[in-house]
């Protein structure tokens, strides 16, 4: 049991992504109204960006901006050692950075379709859409 | 449904709590993410750019072909808003509505092309909806917007030495024009930043992305080379590739200011451009 709750404890970032994204698809799915489906789109990708993030993290190391490295660049610089261990992974941060970007521009045409969808049909709830649709 | 959607989602999470026993733990120095190419990136970023930031080299220099075309996605996608919503023939009232300040009367002018009121200081255009006249909010956005953007600009110039870049600073401007918009109405913003310069903004950050691209590539460089700039900036190839991921961070944040105002307007007026929220 101890060492259920060890491994439960080392890994705590993962299960706090994870429900998130639980959270996320069950409203994607379940839920009526599409504006919610959206929400549930954006907690799904905080989710995925939360992850890459926790990836990232190091032990004991800072942010991944280079220390005192104003005053040597260009040719000074072989004499200049940097110790990757003390900085945290920038990769995930970089993709995460155009994700969040990338992610708003997303949310940004999921309105506008949402905006188009309600002046065709005058509401923004799944069931009654679909009705409206067999009707026709 | 909903039961359907509740077992899909345990269904699916039990799956990846299953599978995070072979992950690495929490702020593990030993992952396998941390071991591979990243301390290269970090290790070699001042020897090789001059940028101190990894995270901005790693994301004009060494993944810049992935940058680019994220910001052609924000461009596309600000393209898709355009044409969904955008309508150009106005329809519907000819009625505009004027707030007389001092005394807080609405007057409705019916033929508003006959009978502009626009020389008279204490008459102010309002939305239909009825909005009341707040002058704390609107002195407070309009003593902020300048401050504002005047950080976003510092965002997008440090983002060599600070936590900044081209994504932050634009995303910073963009709000400051959204900021002016919701705060005061949308055609106080449109004023400021009209419909053809932001909508012919959008491509030009998107264009020096890629033109500097190309530039390289006619230098006799590979695409995305700024070492190839050098003789043309005046300076060893180093700094070179450190003044082109700055030519490069501009034109990222010139597009996505450009994309966030857009986006904003064509959903805030429905496509209308006349009234925003």
């Amino acid at each position: 049991m101890s060492d259920f709750f060890s491994l439960l404890l080392s890994k705590y970032n993962y299960w706090i992504y994870i429900t998130l994204m639980m959270i996320g698809l069950y409203a994607m799915i379940a839920k009526n109204n599409l504006v919610k489906k959206i929400v549930g789109m954006n907690i799904f990708q905080t989710a995925i960006i939360l992850f890459y993030i926790s990836i990232g993290a190091k032990k004991g190391a800072t942010i991944p901006i280079i220390e005192h490295a104003h005053e040597r660049h260009g040719s000074e610089a072989g004499s200049f050692l940097v110790q990757a261990a003390n900085y945290i992974n920038p990769l995930p941060h970089v993709l995460m950075l155009t994700a969040i970007v990338v992610s708003v521009a997303t949310l940004g045409v999921a309105l506008a379709l949402a905006i188009r969808i309600y002046n065709r049909y005058k509401t923004l709830e799944e069931d009654e859409i679909l009705s409206q649709i067999r009707k026709e | 449904m909903k039961l359907v959607g509740v077992a899909v989602a345990l269904l699916s999470g039990a799956f990846l709590l299953y599978a995070t026993v072979d992950f690495p733990p929490w702020a593990d120095p030993a992952s396998p993410a941390s071991l591979h190419v990243s301390p290269r990136y970090i290790e070699k970023t001042i020897e090789e750019t001059a940028v101190p930031n990894v995270v901005t080299s790693v994301l004009a220099d060494y993944r810049g072909y992935d940058t680019m075309f994220e910001t052609t996605v924000i461009f596309v996608a600000g393209l898709v808003c355009f044409v969904l919503l955008r309508i150009f023939r106005t329809v519907g009232s000819e009625q505009i509505l004027y707030r007389h300040i001092p005394t807080g009367i609405t007057v409705r002018i019916r033929d508003h092309r006959r009978f502009p009121p626009r020389e008279l200081k204490e008459f102010e255009r309002i939305d239909s909806v009825w909005t009341p006249y707040d002058p704390i909010i609107k002195t407070m956005c309009r003593l902020m917007i300048p401050f504002l953007q005047l950080f976003a600009l510092y965002v997008i110039a440090h983002g060599h030495h600070s936590p900044g870049g081209g994504f932050q600073g634009g995303v910073i401007l963009g709000a400051s024009f959204i900021l002016l918009a919701v705060s005061h109405d949308l055609r106080s913003s449109l004023a400021r930043m009209g419909e053809k310069i932001h909508t012919l903004f959008c491509p030009v950050g998107v264009l020096a992305y890629a033109g500097t691209g190309a530039l390289c590539l006619l230098l006799g460089d590979n695409f995305l080379d700024y070492k190839a700039l050098a003789p043309l900036l005046g300076v060893d190839s180093i700094m070179a590739r450190s003044h082109g991921i700055f030519i490069v961070e501009v034109g990222v944040g010139i597009a996505v200011m450009a994309t966030m105002i857009w986006i904003y307007n064509n959903l805030s007026s429905e496509g209308r451009y006349d009234e925003g929220l």
